[in-house]
């Protein structure tokens, strides 16, 4: 079913859904949305289910012409989206009929948002997930990004009767300043005390150098005690792996499955998807928990996105 | 304690999804075997919240639902598992597949320089590459892609100073003392001797990669002409040699 055709496609403009996983062991990165959060919640605003495919834009989103009457929701970094060239807001359920023109103007926060389509977009699975990979040219359209005139599919779905809007608390804030809560390890013990004090007590600032694989960072030198290479091994989004140059890279969902830099720490998962609205020149601050404290976070964030639903207010 | 070797194994927090197992820290025959029995043990003891397995070199990385098990209950769990791979003597995984290999040319720009570096001959090169069997120790780099070990002494070699932009998929290249094939066309600074027909990876196949870690690979030199008949067999799956050990 076609739903949406592409006047203009933005700067990177891809399908994604929330990963592909099971396949690491066989190289393949787990790819799907960099802020998953917003993900979800465009999703669940259309009635979908939580791991639907949505349209993730980049920086300078893309144009899109309805071929049929349905409803969407726009998330993630506020991108100031029109329908037919009037203003419309993000965070809820929003109908739209044959022939509107969807366009984003400039990304004001965060770097990438979300659209979701009634019934999800329809794209092969490919390894159990329909999110795109474009290194490796294979799931959402083509295994590419958008292009002028492709074709959005999407599953029939019944429109909602109910439309809905997100509550302003659950409505993310991207500030370009992110406090980022690490577990220390696996091999923070290759660092001196020096190092590791100098990664969790400075800003690191976002370089031009940041993209779907991870973001290199700018700041001081972290220190290692002697090596700063370890024999490869594996990887997962949110790693930060500090080379023999002391500059720290955060691993991000594209990235290769193993790496051979000793991991400092690794972020905890609800400020993955806050990761992935950070942008050039923005800055991330480290801070150190526990496993068990990541563990309460991380619970609380699971009981969030499963709870979705019940949470968010009737539009009237 | 051996060279490089953990005692105890060290289990180490990986965020809030993950614990790293560390068995050492070098690139040995004796380590990977540990990574590979603990892999299958844990894969076969179908533990609840375990999402996924990625065995590398010399650790085990070992994801997990922190909804389901806190890190603690998971290492327990782990932990009983480890001490009962390591009292049990079954022998570890290892299909053996034999991929068959045009060497040198234009399959192999750097066979010559290769051989030059050593003060071999072309086909001594080619007779040491595909003279022994090699282990799969992990897939990484890009989907499919094994590293493999160890190369003899003999034709170990530094990789390219400057990589190439693209290395041809099907690829098969030597770096320091790994060898590897690329599944698909990428950038890359191993010296390439040659290239297989096989399609290391295919994501519409399940599994989608050809060699798995723990696997055994035999290099055999064919001429350009079987090389295009296999190629154009591949479809059909035929001329995977897979053997159970």
């Amino acid at each position: 079913m076609k739903v949406f055709q592409v006047l203009k496609p933005g700067m990177l403009t891809t399908v994604q859904d929330t990963g592909r996983y099971h396949y690491l062991r066989y190289g393949v990165p787990i790819s799907g949305a960099m802020d998953v959060f917003s993900l979800v919640v465009a999703d669940v605003l259309v009635g979908n289910n939580r791991n639907d495919a949505c349209v993730e834009t980049t920086l300078i989103g893309p144009e899109l012409q309805a071929l049929r009457r349905t409803q969407i929701a726009i998330t993630g970094g506020t991108a100031s989206p029109k329908i037919n060239g009037s203003s419309v807001p993000m965070w809820q359920t929003l109908e739209i009929c044959e022939g509107d023109v969807v366009s984003f103007g400039r990304m004001e926060s965060g770097c990438r948002s979300y659209l979701s389509i009634r019934g999800g977009i329809n794209t092969s699975l490919v390894l159990g997930s329909r999110s795109t990979f474009v290194r490796g040219r294979f799931g959402g359209i083509e295994g590419r990004q958008l292009k002028t005139a492709d074709t959005i599919e999407g599953f029939d779905a019944p429109l909602l009767e109910v439309e809905y809007l997100t509550p302003e608390e659950l409505q993310s804030q991207f500030t370009g300043d992110y406090k980022v809560h690490v577990v220390l390890g696996p091999q923070a013990e290759m660092f001196t005390e020096k190092g590791i004090s100098t990664f969790l007590s400075n800003p690191y600032k976002v370089t031009l150098e940041a993209d779907r694989m991870g973001y290199r960072l700018e700041g001081p030198i972290i220190e290692h005690k002697k090596k700063a290479d370890i024999v490869s091994d594996a990887l997962l989004p949110g790693a930060v792996q500090v080379p023999r140059d002391g500059k720290p890279i955060v691993i991000m969902r594209d990235a290769q499955t193993t790496g051979g830099y000793p991991k400092i720490a690794v972020t905890i998962t609800p400020d993955v998807s806050l990761l992935g609205q950070a942008k050039p020149n923005d800055t991330l601050e480290f801070s150190k928990i526990t496993v068990q404290q990541a563990h309460e976070k991380t619970r609380e964030y699971y009981k969030l996105l499963n709870n979705l639903g019940a949470l968010l207010m009737r539009k009237s | 304690m051996k060279a490089g070797s953990y005692a105890p194994t060290r289990y180490l927090p990986f965020g809030d999804s993950a614990v790293l197992i560390e068995f050492g820290d070098a690139i040995s025959l004796e380590l990977n075997r540990k990574v590979i029995a603990l892999d299958e043990a844990i894969l076969e003891a179908e533990v609840q919240g375990v999402e996924e397995l990625v065995p590398t070199y010399r650790s085990l990385l070992v994801r997990y639902d922190p909804l389901k098990m806190t890190y603690e209950q998971l290492v327990f769990r782990i932990k009983e598992i480890e001490e009962k791979a390591a009292e049990s003597t079954a022998k570890v995984g290892g299909r053996k597949i034999t991929v068959p290999v045009v060497y040198g040319g234009e399959y192999g720009p750097d066979l010559s320089h290769v051989a030059r570096y050593h003060g071999l001959i072309e086909e001594q090169v080619v007779k040491l590459h595909s003279g022994r069997e090699y282990r799969v120790y992990m897939i990484g780099f890009v989907a499919g892609f094994p590293y493999l070990g160890a190369v003899p002494d003999d034709i170990a070699t530094p990789r390219l100073e400057t990589p190439r932009l693209k290395v041809p998929a099907g690829s098969v290249g030597i770096a320091e003392k790994q060898t590897g094939i690329y599944p698909c066309e990428a950038p890359g600074g191993w010296q390439i001797i040659g290239r297989t027909p096989l399609e290391l990876f295919d994501m519409l196949r399940q599994p989608p990669a050809l060699l798995e870690p723990g696997d055994i690979v035999k290099f055999e030199p064919v001429s350009e002409e079987e090389f295009k008949t296999i190629r154009e067999s591949i479809p059909k799956g035929v001329h995977m040699s897979f053997s159970e050990e």
